[in-house]
């Protein structure tokens, strides 16, 4: 069984409350308490059906009380699969959030307002989908109850939608675009009974049949070093494991390897996953290899297949970044760099592009980058980090930066 | 098959192998961060998954870091013989401190009447021995689908020298990427099973063949019904006159403290039984309200199976 992960946002106003409700209640996600407090909630509000938007609708509670909303996790299952919907709910903080949410994502769900069509947040989310390179992007026309489930409007706003997306989208991202009411369940996890003129997906049919495993592990192989095992113990005196999570790609028993940076080889003699031996392991899997000979690695060293020759070793490169502290982003600052698990510092020489993502315009001579902002900069770092241009291979072409006093997370990294 | 046994079948599914993979490696990343982690045991479900996910993660190696107890005192007997019994079967270091010595040097204050628990008591226990053992990282088993405001907690939660959390300083987590940097006198709580929900729980304990302790499964036991609910009884339990113990056959969802921790009647004496039962409440109680022509039928099959 596997995991697929959503990333969803926008404003209270445009049902996605409503939509995610309704996705739980048909897949039978709600819990008999949970019911309950919604059945007296909505009678509170003089409701005679269900407020479906109450299930998530926690967070507007949080923000009458001003604390700070961002990515709240929602988990529901169906038999084929295990679904986590990441949700950032519209707020001022919005690029910083959504970009967080999506970072995990390998589906975008956007809302449009059946009768509003495109608005700024369309674009903006839309543009991110397409820089953190998520491969589906679903688009619900919500609201079709209140346009009478006209085919015309669906179809107008479709067009529309289609333009935009011409501009954001890249090779290999699919996108979709649904007719659905939230409210009356229309296209969710059932065919629309109203709108017997759209022969495409539900919505839960769309994320039920997308498939996504078979790309990661075709990637490149990386496999970066997260910790040494050495039990020293007498039935394991000389053993040496390395342990971590294979970020992209596979490996198998017997392929030659080389370390980076340190550019020594060696040969996979062993995969193994607890007190199981495998034959190869794929991304995403949590091993421990050892090597055929002894050789010096440690912790953020990573290992690669000796026949790729021309694995990346960046220290001068340019990435395009998304702000995420109050504290402005400018030229000559160091961070510290985490690269996966590797940490370096890093010293940020030039911005030379701030882009405006719901206008998809961009602007250069620019001097700092603020929180929420998206840019591109140019940045040194101490060590060499062996990460893949993110448009190539996402899972190892992202870094973190980290202000090295407050120790926050302060900006998100893609290498260009 | 029935249409709400087929439903059940269709919930209980398997457990997705990701999330084993990614706790696993939330595990690494804390004993490669942090110079003295430590994993918060309470002897419950939750907690025994992580010492399992601990082991698997550093195996052939012990695992790295102490498991850590804190006693309240009210614990149940067979809890605390599974802990003594599970650190000895991992080899693992095994730290207990008391409730009862916090309470002893005046520092906690023993609630009274009959609601007295030592939950809240506990705090003060855990913060004492997160200053004497000098830990900058604590592992716990919180998963974000128990409540709306876990939704929003991180995997690495960082919290001041009084072990408060502020929303406002959550660092977003981006891709795997965990950052534990800390100042002095901050320490992290870490959750590597956020992602999991109770389910997934169940379904790992199963497909792990993992033992769990033995008031999980249907045993005949001394209770008190109180709130409409069945309270163990123990010399720890304030009980009213009216509020005599009887003997009937019950199992625990949740394992905690004697004096907050409620049975419920059950006959369920293995795993498969127990993730059935928990599903089975919970879709039926649910077709009974949202499908209410179909609800004569679910709640009689309960009532055959004794549920209730």
């Amino acid at each position: 069984m596997d995991i697929l992960r959503i990333a969803t946002a926008g404003s209270v106003d445009d049902g996605k409350s409503t939509l995610i409700g309704r996705l739980l209640y048909e897949t039978n996600s709600i819990t008999k308490d949970k019911i309950e407090a919604l059945e007296s909630a909505s009678k509170r509000k003089g409701l005679n059906f269900l407020d479906l938007s109450l299930l998530t609708d926690g967070l507007i509670a949080e923000r009458e009380q001003g604390i700070t909303i961002d990515v709240a996790n929602i988990y529901f299952s169906t038999p084929t699969r295990k679904y986590i919907i990441a949700d950032t709910p519209g707020h001022i903080e919005y690029t910083r959030n959504m970009v967080t949410g999506a970072s995990n994502a390998k589906v975008s769900l956007i809302l449009v307002d059946a009768r509003q069509g495109i608005v700024e947040q369309t674009s903006r989310h839309l543009s991110i989908a397409s820089l953190l390179r998520i491969p589906k992007v679903i688009i619900c026309v919500n609201k079709m109850d209140l346009v009478q489930y006209e085919e015309s409007k669906f179809n107008e706003i479709q067009h529309k939608l289609s333009e935009l997306v011409s501009k954001t989208t890249f090779l290999g991202q699919t996108v979709s675009y649904l007719p659905i009411s939230s409210l009356f369940g229309q296209n969710i996890t059932k065919k629309a009974v109203e709108m017997p003129w759209f022969n495409g997906n539900t919505l839960l049919g769309e994320l039920e049949t997308f498939e996504f495993a078979e790309t990661l592990a075709q990637a490149p192989a990386r496999f970066p070093v997260q910790f040494v095992v050495r039990p020293m113990t007498e039935a394991y005196h000389d053993y040496r494991g390395y342990a971590g999570k294979i970020s992209s790609g596979t490996f198998k028993v017997g392929d030659e390897i080389r370390v980076l940076p340190t550019g020594q080889t060696s040969i996979i003699a062993t995969i193994e996953k607890f007190e199981n031996s495998l034959e190869q392991a794929i991304a995403g899997e949590s091993i421990v290899m050892t090597l055929s000979n002894d050789i010096d690695i440690s912790r953020g060293n990573s290992i690669v297949l000796a026949s790729e020759t021309d694995v990346p070793s960046l220290k001068d490169f340019s990435a395009h970044v998304c702000w995420l502290d109050h504290q402005a982003l400018s030229p000559g600052k160091t961070y510290l760099l985490q690269h996966g698990i590797h940490v370096t510092k890093a010293k940020i020489i030039q911005i030379t592009e701030r882009l405006d993502v719901s206008q998809q315009t961009s602007e250069t001579e620019v001097g700092q980058l603020n929180l929420n902002e998206i840019g591109k900069i140019s940045l040194r770092t101490a060590q060499a980090i062996s990460a893949d241009k993110y448009s190539e291979n996402p899972s190892n072409g992202s870094f973190i930066l980290i202000d090295e006093f407050s120790n926050s997370t302060v900006g998100v990294g893609f290498v260009d | 098959m029935s249409t709400k046994m087929s439903a059940i079948q269709d919930k209980i599914g398997q457990f997705p192998r990701e999330l084993e993979d990614e706790s696993i490696y939330i595990m690494r990343e804390v004993a490669a961060q942090f110079e003295r982690p430590a994993l918060l045991f309470s002897g419950g479900k939750d907690s025994i998954t992580l010492v399992r996910l601990a082991q698997k993660a550093f195996f052939p190696g012990k695992i790295p870091f102490p498991l850590v107890h804190i006693d309240t005192g009210h614990n149940f007997p067979e809890t605390i013989e599974f802990r003594d019994w599970l650190a000895k079967e991992t080899g693992a270091e095994l730290i207990v401190r008391y409730v009862q010595d916090s309470i002893d040097q005046g520092k906690a204050k023993e609630e009274s009447g009959k609601y007295a628990s030592r939950n809240v008591l506990q705090t003060v226990t855990l913060l004492d021995t997160i200053e004497e053992f000098k830990f900058d990282a604590c592992i716990g088993g919180a998963r974000r689908d128990e409540e709306k405001a876990r939704a929003k907690e991180r995997i690495f939660s960082v919290r001041d020298d009084f072990g408060q959390w502020d929303a406002k300083r959550q660092r977003p987590e981006l891709f795997d990427m965990l950052n534990g940097r800390i100042s002095v006198g901050e320490n992290v709580r870490v959750f590597p099973i956020s992602n999991w929900t109770e389910l997934d729980v169940w379904n790992y304990i199963k497909e792990e063949k993992m033992e769990i302790p033995s008031i999980y499964f249907a045993h005949q036991r001394q209770v008190i019904q109180r709130d409409g609910m069945l309270w163990a009884d123990s010399e720890h339990l304030n009980k009213e006159a009216d509020e005599i113990p009887f003997e009937t056959t019950v199992r625990f969802r949740t394992v905690g403290d004697m004096t907050c921790t409620a049975a419920v009647s059950s006959h369920a004496v293995d795993i498969n039984v127990i993730i059935e039962e928990i599903l089975s409440a919970e879709i039926s109680e649910r077709g009974a309200r949202i499908d209410d022509k179909r609800s004569e039928a679910a709640m009689e099959k309960r009532k055959q199976q004794g549920y209730f």
